[in-house]
């Protein structure tokens, strides 16, 4: 079943030519396949405006097994049953033909393999017919820059918190640095295995922030920083065990949250403080965690320092993310010819060059 | 604040670091830094004060410690760590991190070769600093190279350990100090060198690759 996220549309009603005639007006489609999602939308932008207007957000989400992963193959079996459906839906809540689209967007990378290279053939495809300029895009510096857009936060120490990235990113010489990651583990596969583990299929983020929420009883769990990078591999280790051992779930979750959060927002206000920047933002699948929010909401405050996160309705994978940094990039001339087009499973974040931010 | 019979006094608050605040004031007549871990709001009140009470008990032993071994620290005056609290020396110079610009200067090169030294004195005692940061770096009036901030820091006689802690330091270059962090980096794996020996140097600079390779995605596919 397709799910309609949202659906904002400006005030002024243009008709769908007046906005191809508007020369200031870009139009860029993207499509999002890197894991359990695929995902298409639509995206406007006036010349001149810092905000770009979300035309249509059109997703559909591959459910893995209960007590399982996401199985590459068989996502990428569900994302090519439903691309025209999404697709086609995306369009048609935009209201727009796909000759008004001026380019095409799909993630590059980083993801699984079969999952990318379903939305990069559709893009080709799209490209290829409708003579459209191909957008290849990094999936997570498009969480930030659409996190970015949408908050209005312009030079941000960054918490990117999801299933493929955990990572405390800045802005600085033309590309969003890495200040400081996970070792191991990021915060959605910690969330996720010990939500497996319980019997939950991925993702399991908001099962567990449910649990959490019915304690309040700290159970000691292993706590590490190493300067501005953290480990979670021992705290799943010791919440599983504890979790064989017969300690409540709902203790567990709790204990597991605080910890795993208090250890993101001490690396976070490291970030900070060194940088000096004023301002944070939470973008990621796990930004839609309300303490995590309050958490680094407090820190802020204490600091004096502006805080955002992305809104819930993006911050899980999404076209949006996508079409906006496609937008963007196909502004300061980021395409890319179709036969060198490619997609890249592992592609880190630092190695992508940011023209639009200079 | 004063107590006692005004043998000490706090006057004003200088920095307002990530874990601690780091007030100006007085002992026994002497300037001197009070650094204060206050309680976090945010935080699980139990992690809390077990973060602020381990790690500054944990500082105030590395810091004698590192200073045992040839390493130059701010000498201590009073710790408390029940109250996540140490008085120590106050020194007059400036930060590292203030010091970097565009470019390495001349006389700038000396302050990353020390560094270099640094960590290996500290490496070669089986000392690992845990935050390598040019924020916890002084360069004193005297052109002396002063380390603190060791509340991270801990005993390891691992290579993987010292890697992380020159991997740290390249973190912290590569997203602040961008267009010096090479250069910088080079001068410090020299002076490096220089202590260890280059054949220790080789394992712990292909460990920081290693490490570096398993971060996020940076196995090329």
């Amino acid at each position: 079943m397709v799910h309609l996220v949202s659906r904002h549309r400006r005030n002024d009603k243009e008709g769908s030519s007046e906005r191809k005639n508007s020369r200031t007006l870009h139009v860029c489609l993207g499509i999002e396949s890197t894991a359990h999602t695929f995902g298409v939308s639509v995206i406007s932008h006036k010349e001149g405006r810092k905000l770009g207007s979300i035309l249509s957000d059109v997703k559909n989400v591959y459910k893995a097994p209960p007590g399982s992963g996401i199985h590459p193959r068989e996502a990428s079996y569900h994302h090519a049953q439903v691309a025209s459906e999404v697709l086609q839906q995306a369009l048609q809540v935009a209201s727009i033909n796909i000759k008004e689209v001026d380019a095409i967007a799909y993630s590059e990378g980083p993801g699984l393999g079969p999952c990318l290279r379903i939305g990069a053939v559709v893009a080709r495809a799209l490209s290829s017919r409708y003579q459209k300029p191909l957008i290849p895009v990094h999936h997570g510096v498009a969480h930030i820059e659409l996190g970015a857009m949408l908050t209005g936060l312009s030079d941000p120490i960054v918490l990117l918190v999801s299933g493929g990235h955990t990572m405390i990113n800045a802005h600085s010489g033309g590309r969003w640095r890495i200040f400081g990651e996970t070792l191991d583990l990021t915060i959605g596969q910690l969330v996720d295995q010990f939500g497996r583990e319980a019997g939950y299929s991925s993702p399991c983020g908001q099962r567990i922030e449910r649990l959490a929420q019915d304690s309040h009883k700290y159970v000691s769990l292993p706590y590490s920083v190493k300067g501005n990078d953290v480990s979670f591999s021992g705290l799943l280790t010791a919440a599983k065990r504890l979790l064989h051992a017969g300690r409540s779930l709902a203790d567990l979750c709790y204990s597991m949250q605080e910890t795993a959060f208090d250890m993101l927002a001490e690396v976070t206000e490291r970030a900070l403080a060194f940088t000096e920047k004023q301002e944070v933002l939470l973008v990621g699948g796990v930004a839609a965690n309300n303490r995590l929010q309050e958490i680094l909401s407090q820190m802020c405050l204490a600091r004096k320092a502006k805080f955002g996160s992305v809104p819930i309705g993006y911050s899980g994978d999404c076209g949006a993310q996508i079409a906006w940094t496609g937008l963007v990039g196909y502004l300061s001339g980021a395409s890319v010819p179709i036969e060198r087009s490619k997609v890249h499973p592992s592609w880190r974040l630092d190695r992508v060059d940011i023209p639009w931010r200079n | 604040m004063e107590i006692g019979s005004g043998r000490y006094s706090v006057e004003k608050l200088i920095r307002q670091g990530a874990e601690a605040s780091i007030y100006l004031g007085e002992w026994f007549s002497q300037p001197a830094i009070f650094k204060r871990r206050l309680p976090k709001a945010f935080r699980q009140p139990s992690i809390d004060a077990e973060l602020r009470r381990r790690r500054t008990s944990r500082e105030a032993s590395f810091m004698a410690k590192a200073r045992g071994v040839g390493v130059p620290t701010p000498q201590i005056y009073f710790v408390d760590p029940g109250n996540g609290e140490i008085v120590m020396q106050y020194l007059s110079g400036i930060r590292v991190k203030d010091v970097v610009h565009q470019s390495i200067k001349e006389w700038e090169k000396e302050i990353w070769s020390r560094l270099g030294t640094l960590a290996a004195k500290l490496h070669d005692s089986s000392i690992v600093h845990g935050d390598l940061t040019t924020s916890n770096l002084i360069w004193t009036e005297t052109e002396e190279l002063v380390l603190f901030d060791f509340g991270l820091s801990f005993h390891s006689d691992r290579v993987e350990d010292y890697a992380v802690d020159v991997h740290l330091l390249k973190e912290a270059l590569t997203s602040a100090h961008t267009t010096i962090a090479e250069e910088a980096l080079e001068l410090v794996i020299k002076a490096y060198s220089l202590v260890m020996g280059e054949r220790r140097t080789e394992i712990l600079t292909s460990k920081v690759q290693e490490i570096e390779r398993r971060g996020r995605y940076a196995r090329p596919d």
